[in-house]
């Protein structure tokens, strides 16, 4: 686990309200596992005074500026401007400082299977590339890509020069196919129905995903948003209703520690709430 | 040897005692930021603090508050967790073998919704060699049916005091909430009743507001404020029970770098805990000692104990 100030490599807006930042990370390349995130501070006085937490999109080499120099690590995030800290995050340049705290969470089980299946809603894309890098390796791997109009559909291409067959769907069919990301992936259950299912996206989006899985007996793993303060498992604000959890006898999962993945059978889907807009905060985990 | 010279040769001492127990220096963490230790770990050697505090303890585990528990608001944070913790028994099973490898001293943060429950735990923790002291935690604002009651009536805080004081066998912390008229009728009562230490200030009752929404931030209704937000209240509460106590005072409220943890220590903390600067950076917590360190260099203060209660009045 690292935690330092550190530089900004670059910030581009990728489609509008949508940026990708790339970070100076020494020690994330090896140490960053699918699914995990990162903590940014993105000023240094008060406003906003907790760091705001971002699943890590990928990890890589940058050439060193001189030769002899060891190759430069980065981490690369794709954000949404929703809050107060995103909005100070997008106007920051090459150069800027941020104090980084990372990587954080548990990550993505991954399992070998012949067919997988990633679905990805709006900025829930994230963390799915990482583990497509790695899912591609054993077996054949579908992206399922839904948002509301073509400017939530992300990197797509990405993917696809990883070997990824992607499919995306819009609510308004500005970009691909109008309707919503679900209706592909109940088509894809009925073809590859002893396929592996990941997913991370908006609640009710997760929550249709699991309902679909569920009845037909799918293996899925969620990876959950949530506003947090700590980011390692010590101020409990984060927590989701694990599996079981009643009014009288709660039982409730650190999102940040035990998460942000979850195997959809850990947790207790009829009360699950989002993460970030349930609690006024402005701010979730990409 | 020159003046300089010898000032260079040796660092400044920042040990201090509280109820005869010696910290290495005055810095420790506020119960419920850091967890049972192990989440810090990675961050920096636990040893480095002056204590290690526990997230506070009941006899039975509790599962803590509905969702959503915290809110960010200006300068702070409010919360209400709702005392979730792992309870005492689970503590001793899976916590304590990871804190028994430090030698920096385990203060056990505790809290029971009964005076039996507060009097069994006491006794609980009497039992543990590896607990150099305890904090009773009488101000939690956050459960009905918990602290409340003991921390803002003074004959009730007498009352769960002394009855855990002729349980407990080691060195007794009282922590008080600020959310009273008066604070030194409390602290007094607290140290009549035989409280060998007193720790102030807990977190302040806020409420947020959602407007979009019109609803509530916390589902909790309220919540307790922390962060720098509070600090100049905090300040205040710390000199007013300093002057109105014989017992060792620790400072609490919003402490986020060295400057701040020092106007505690100014006013007469003896030492200063750190909360929600926890959260904002894992290891602000030796980068105030560090701090503590540059200051008594750069004040030619040999001793923390010169800076502690050294507050000039007009």
């Amino acid at each position: 686990m690292h935690n330092y100030n550190t530089t900004i490599l670059s910030n581009q807006e990728l489609s509008p309200g949508y940026y990708r930042m790339r970070i100076l990370a020494p020690g994330f390349v090896a140490a960053s596992k699918p699914g995990q995130f990162l903590m940014i501070r993105v000023s240094g006085g008060l406003e906003p005074l907790l760091r705001r937490p971002f699943g890590i999109f990928r990890t890589g080499f940058l050439p060193a500026d001189c030769e002899g120099l060891p190759d430069k690590e980065y981490v690369e995030i794709l954000y949404k401007v929703i809050g107060s800290g995103t909005r100070i995050l997008k106007d920051l340049h090459q150069g800027d400082r941020v104090e980084l705290l990372g990587p954080l969470g548990n990550g993505f089980d991954v399992q070998p299977a012949a067919e997988q299946i990633l679905v990805g809603g709006g900025i829930g894309l994230v963390p799915l590339y990482m583990l497509a890098r790695q899912l591609v390796k054993t077996g054949n791997v579908r992206l399922l890509m839904g948002g509301r109009c073509r400017d939530d559909i992300l990197a797509v291409t990405e993917f696809e020069r990883l070997g990824v067959a992607t499919y995306v769907s819009t609510d308004d069919g500005s970009l691909g196919e109008e309707g919503l990301v679900t209706d592909v992936l109940q088509r894809k259950l009925d073809k590859f129905p002893q396929a592996m299912v990941y997913a991370c996206g908006p609640m009710p989006m997760l929550r249709a995903v699991h309902e679909l899985c569920d009845l037909r007996k799918v293996p899925l793993q969620v990876s959950l948003e949530a506003f947090m303060a700590c980011g390692v498992g010590a101020c409990l604000g984060c927590v989701v209703k694990g599996a079981g959890h009643t009014e009288s006898d709660p039982h409730y999962l650190c999102t940040c520690k035990e998460g942000p993945v979850f195997r959809a059978d850990q947790l207790e889907w009829d009360t699950l709430e989002a993460g970030h807009d349930e609690c006024g905060c402005e701010e979730g985990e990409a | 040897m020159n003046d300089r010279n010898r000032e260079n040769s040796k660092q400044p001492s920042l040990a201090v005692e509280i109820a005869g127990l010696r910290l290495k220096n005055p810095v420790m963490p506020a119960s419920g930021t850091f967890g049972y230790g192990q989440e810090y770990a990675p961050f920096f050697d636990l040893d480095e603090l002056g204590a290690i505090v526990t997230k506070g303890l009941s006899l039975n585990p509790k599962a803590g508050n509905p969702t959503p528990r915290i809110a960010e608001t200006t300068s702070g944070m409010l919360n209400a967790i709702g005392l979730q913790n792992v309870g005492v028994e689970a503590f001793i099973r899976d916590k304590m073998p990871f804190l028994r490898q430090y030698r920096t001293p385990v203060i056990a943060n505790f809290f029971g919704n009964s005076l039996e429950e507060y009097g069994e735990m006491a006794r609980r923790l009497s039992d543990l060699p590896e607990v150099a002291a305890a904090e009773l935690n009488i101000s939690c604002p956050n459960v009905k049916k918990g602290g409340i009651v003991f921390g803002t009536d003074p004959q009730a805080a007498a009352e769960v005091v002394s009855l855990v004081r002729r349980h407990l066998s080691k060195p007794l912390i009282v922590k008080l909430t600020p959310n009273v008229t008066d604070i030194t009728v409390m602290a007094r009562a607290v140290e009549e009743a035989g409280a060998d230490a007193i720790c102030c200030i807990n977190t302040l009752t806020g409420m947020a507001v959602d407007v979009r929404r019109r609803s509530l931030r916390l589902a909790n209704l309220t919540g307790g404020l922390s962060g720098p937000a509070i600090r100049p209240v905090a300040v205040r509460m710390v000199y007013q029970v300093v002057q109105a106590v014989k017992v060792p005072v620790i400072g609490v409220g919003g402490i986020t770098k060295a400057e701040d943890a020092l106007e505690f220590l100014i006013v007469g903390a003896r030492a200063v805990q750190v909360g929600t600067a926890n959260f904002v950076d894992p290891q602000a917590m030796p980068k105030i000692v560090a701090g503590l360190q540059q200051y008594c260099r750069e004040q030619r203060v040999d001793d923390i104990n010169d800076v502690i209660g050294s507050l000039q009045l007009p």
